[in-house]
């Protein structure tokens, strides 16, 4: 499975578009990440556990939309996009959408 | 009197110890990372273009993404709060996003770089804030999410 974000696969010709392809995730972190967090809010810097924690959703959120891309027949995905929001006081969303494609 | 040490001292005693350590000691050792790295990195090609050049000698396109997670200190939200009174320019908060995002696309040059790319086309970056949106003075976190499509073009 070859994924861009770019309208087209360089190098590679699209054959057939098989339409939008998307997954999403929905995190938490638990409490001891937020007070860890909390208690760096203090001095500043980087929040590894966050960075972490978002890293691994959003690879999550990728894998379940290339397993409906699998599903659909195709081999690549086109055009990837990614939002986040925050749907409840510490908790984010994490979706990525794209479109899947039969490339040769 | 004991009124006094809390609402005061403490406060001023986090806010002196914020600077020191939050934006005179961390964030300039962050800073002085983020240069070095970047000289490193100044032979790879990064373009938000969507379009790649020559596409009949590219051997190998794929995704890559860095992000970054980096925190407020307590002086930083609480020079920002005092902003918000008069209105104006952050100046705090412009070298926090600054660092997030230059952090996340060094990641994602990392990336790149580790799988033998050179360039980067279509770069995107998405910002949100986590972590006690609004409220004042508890400090805000934002992450940077940066993402591409890394190209390795054929030997010739």
């Amino acid at each position: 499975m070859i994924l861009v974000n770019t309208e087209t696969i360089p190098g590679k010709t699209i054959v057939e578009v098989k339409g939008l392809v998307q997954g999403n995730t929905i995190r938490a972190k638990h409490v001891g990440r937020d007070i860890a967090a909390g208690l760096k809010n203090l001095v500043g810097g980087e929040l590894k556990g966050y960075t972490e924690l978002l890293t691994e959703s959003r690879r999550q959120a990728v894998e379940r939309m290339m397993a409906q891309a699998q599903e659909l027949g195709a081999n690549g995905i086109v055009n990837v996009r990614f939002t986040t929001s925050a749907v409840t006081q510490g908790a984010a969303e994490l979706y990525a959408y794209g479109t899947a494609v039969v490339v040769e | 009197m004991d009124m006094l040490i809390i609402q005061i001292i403490i406060p001023i005693v986090f806010l002196v110890g914020a600077y020191l350590i939050g934006t005179l000691l961390l964030e300039r050792r962050h800073l002085n990372s983020l240069n070095i790295r970047e000289s490193q990195c100044r032979d790879m090609g990064i373009t938000n273009q969507r379009n790649v050049t020559r596409p009949e000698s590219v051997e190998k396109a794929f995704y890559v993404s860095g992000e970054a997670v980096i925190a407020t200190d307590y002086f930083k939200s609480f020079v920002a709060g005092l902003r918000n009174l008069i209105g104006g320019e952050v100046k705090t908060y412009e070298t926090l996003m600054a660092r997030a995002r230059r952090e996340a696309t060094l990641r994602m040059l990392g990336q790149a770089r580790q799988a033998g790319a050179r360039e980067v086309w279509n770069v995107r970056y998405e910002t949100s804030n986590i972590r006690n949106a609004g409220r004042q003075h508890k400090g805000t976190s934002v992450e940077v999410f940066a993402f591409g499509t890394a190209v390795i073009r054929k030997q010739t």
